[in-house]
């Protein structure tokens, strides 16, 4: 079986100066405003609307774009609607040195594939990976390439139960298997 | 073999080797949502697995405390579809009465040591403070732990922080917290459980665990524990903190770990204070409180809004003549629950709106468009009478 992989168009989650936005929290994600919200549809225009610079975010994001984050995304809440806002909007996948521990396996559980790569913020910050370059990455080999600029970086790759989750379609699935 | 305090609670949980990195499967002795994230679960739950019972309605609960009693139509709908849940399950709900859902489990014992509890509420590692596992987790993984009672979790490492000296008379618990906040950032404990030694900590009132344990969650940490014994091993670092002569701290917006001594935001003027939340919510919090206001009264502009922790926080009040002191300088005082912290209770700001709290976040736009400062309730009491950001020894 060929190795789960994905491509998309990059959306670099950066500051003005250029630099990656580290310990973006989950009421910047999706505010607390907006908690009543049962119903993932009517997330996604939510998505990153208490963060400065980005709240038009989902007007311009199209399905299967991939996030470049700095590091500690989804700090802050459990709240759920902070993976599914992105799930909502059609991400493919978000990349970050790291996650917030209770998001990072909220968004494992929605079966996205949210992924670490200890390369990435040097690329985003020294202006080798930028916003509308195109990124594909494989999940369990951790190979990952900019393709448009062959220029290969590392990401971690899945554990088992992530990728079994997330082969599953969530967590909901995987224990019915 | 499991060394620290969490591979122990994990591994009395799991038939799995124990390793800091491999993920296991646990057994969870509570599984709790409240209105936040509760009516999500439900709806998963009836979507996912219909009439189906719980796994066990007698480790299963429902805690309401973000937006008690419901002052939004649609929180109101969102607790009624809880309580339709609970009832036809016979899950037992603390209700909008009742105040904060991890110090209800404490105060019922419902959380003790060496128990596993998970919840909707990021702050739930604040069972740490009497050696419980407790996790925030999302609406997934809470509905999946109702319907099986277990949950996958990858064996964090563990980090020591070893504090030497002793805080002075003028410095509390949160100050200790917002100092040890600043010294590990969100780097240094990301990921990881925290054991704090050292006199400064093992002194700390149950209030003061709650306290220090509640902010592991801003320093980007799993769980804190207090323990009486270290190991001699196991901990994959160890960070050593000097407390000595510390000062009252205060965190400036929009960081938690913005931290800096109170002096030098001195003078800052504020329009109001929050003294509350599941960090400094206690009877304790607010009596330290009380003595700084006892006969004095709060700044004609300025607002102080105060929100116990628990109905039985409330009682104490009550009886110790706390709410009256606190009445008498002007204080707003509210029925309990979170307060601020999200849209629901007392404690937002309007833009161009400065706070000093009591809170443990002060993300930019969080409680509102205004400015959040984070310190202790001494200090917000005494900033309050003051209407600028002051020490009660300076007021």
């Amino acid at each position: 079986m060929a190795e789960s992989s994905l491509s998309g168009r990059i959306w670099v989650l950066a500051d003005k100066k250029g630099r990656l936005i580290e310990n973006i929290d989950t009421d910047q994600i999706f505010h607390n405003a907006h908690l009543h919200i049962t119903d993932i549809e009517k997330m996604g225009e939510y998505a990153l609307g208490n963060l400065e610079g980005w709240k038009d975010f989902p007007q311009k994001c199209s399905p299967g774009d991939i996030l470049v984050v700095g590091r500690n995304f989804g700090a802050g809440s459990s709240r759920q609607q902070a993976v599914d806002c992105f799930v909502a909007l059609g991400v493919g996948t978000i990349l970050s040195p790291s996650f917030g521990a209770i998001y990072f396996r909220n968004a494992v559980n929605s079966g996205f594939p949210v992924l670490r790569s200890p390369d990435i913020a040097q690329l985003a910050d020294e202006g080798r990976l930028k916003s509308g370059d195109e990124v594909q990455v494989f999940f369990l080999s951790g190979k990952a390439q900019i393709t448009n600029k062959n220029i290969s970086f590392r990401i971690l790759p899945m554990s088992e139960v992530q990728h079994d989750i997330y082969k599953a379609g969530g967590l909901f699935n995987y224990g019915k298997t | 073999m499991p060394k620290t305090v969490i591979e122990r609670i994990i591994q009395s949980h799991t038939q799995d080797e124990v390793v800091p990195g491999k993920i296991v499967w646990m057994d969870l002795d509570i599984r709790s949502a409240r209105d936040f994230g509760g009516p999500n679960v439900v709806k998963n739950f009836e979507r996912e697995y219909g009439d189906e019972p719980v796994d066990d309605n007698g480790k299963t609960f429902f805690t309401f405390d973000l937006c008690v009693p419901a002052c939004s139509l649609r929180y109101a709908d969102n607790q009624q579809i809880c309580r339709d849940f609970a009832r036809k399950h016979g899950i037992k709900i603390f209700d909008v009465d009742q105040g904060i859902g991890s110090h209800v489990l404490i105060e019922e014992g419902l959380a003790s040591a060496g128990k596993t509890v998970v919840g909707t509420d990021s702050h739930l590692n604040i069972l740490g403070a009497v050696d419980c596992f407790g996790q925030g987790m999302g609406d997934v993984d809470i509905t999946f732990a109702f319907k099986t009672g277990k949950t996958w979790f990858e064996v964090p490492e563990t980090l020591r922080v070893e504090i030497s000296g002793t805080v002075s008379s003028g410095a509390t618990a949160k100050d200790l917290t917002l100092y040890i906040l600043k010294q590990l950032g969100t780097k240094k404990a990301a990921l990881r459980a925290v054991e704090f030694y050292g006199e400064a900590v093992k002194d700390l009132s149950l209030a003061g665990r709650i306290t220090l344990c509640s902010m592991v969650t801003e320093m980007a940490g799993i769980i804190g524990f207090i323990p009486d014994t270290a190991e001699n091993s196991g901990y994959a670092d160890s960070v050593a903190i000097d407390v000595s002569d510390l000062t009252p701290q205060i965190a400036a917006p929009s960081s938690p770990e913005n931290v800096f001594d109170v002096s030098e935001h001195k003078g800052t003027k504020i329009d109001s204070g929050f003294i509350g939340s599941c960090t400094n919510g206690r009877t304790e919090d607010l009596a330290a409180a009380a003595r700084v206001l006892q006969g004095r009264k709060v700044k004609e502009d300025v607002m102080l809004k105060v929100v116990p922790a628990t109905r039985r926080v409330y009682q104490e009040l009550l009886d110790q003549g706390i709410l009256e002191t606190l009445f008498s300088s002007g204080a707003i005082i509210s029925n309990p629950g979170c307060g601020g912290c999200a849209e629901g209770h007392i404690g937002l700001t309007g833009m161009g709106e400065v706070q000093v709290s009591t809170g443990n976040r002060n993300f930019a736009g969080k409680q509102g468009k205004g400015e959040t400062y984070l310190a202790s309730p001494d200090v917000v009491a005494a900033s309050c009478v003051a209407g600028r950001i002051i020490t009660p020894e300076d007021l």
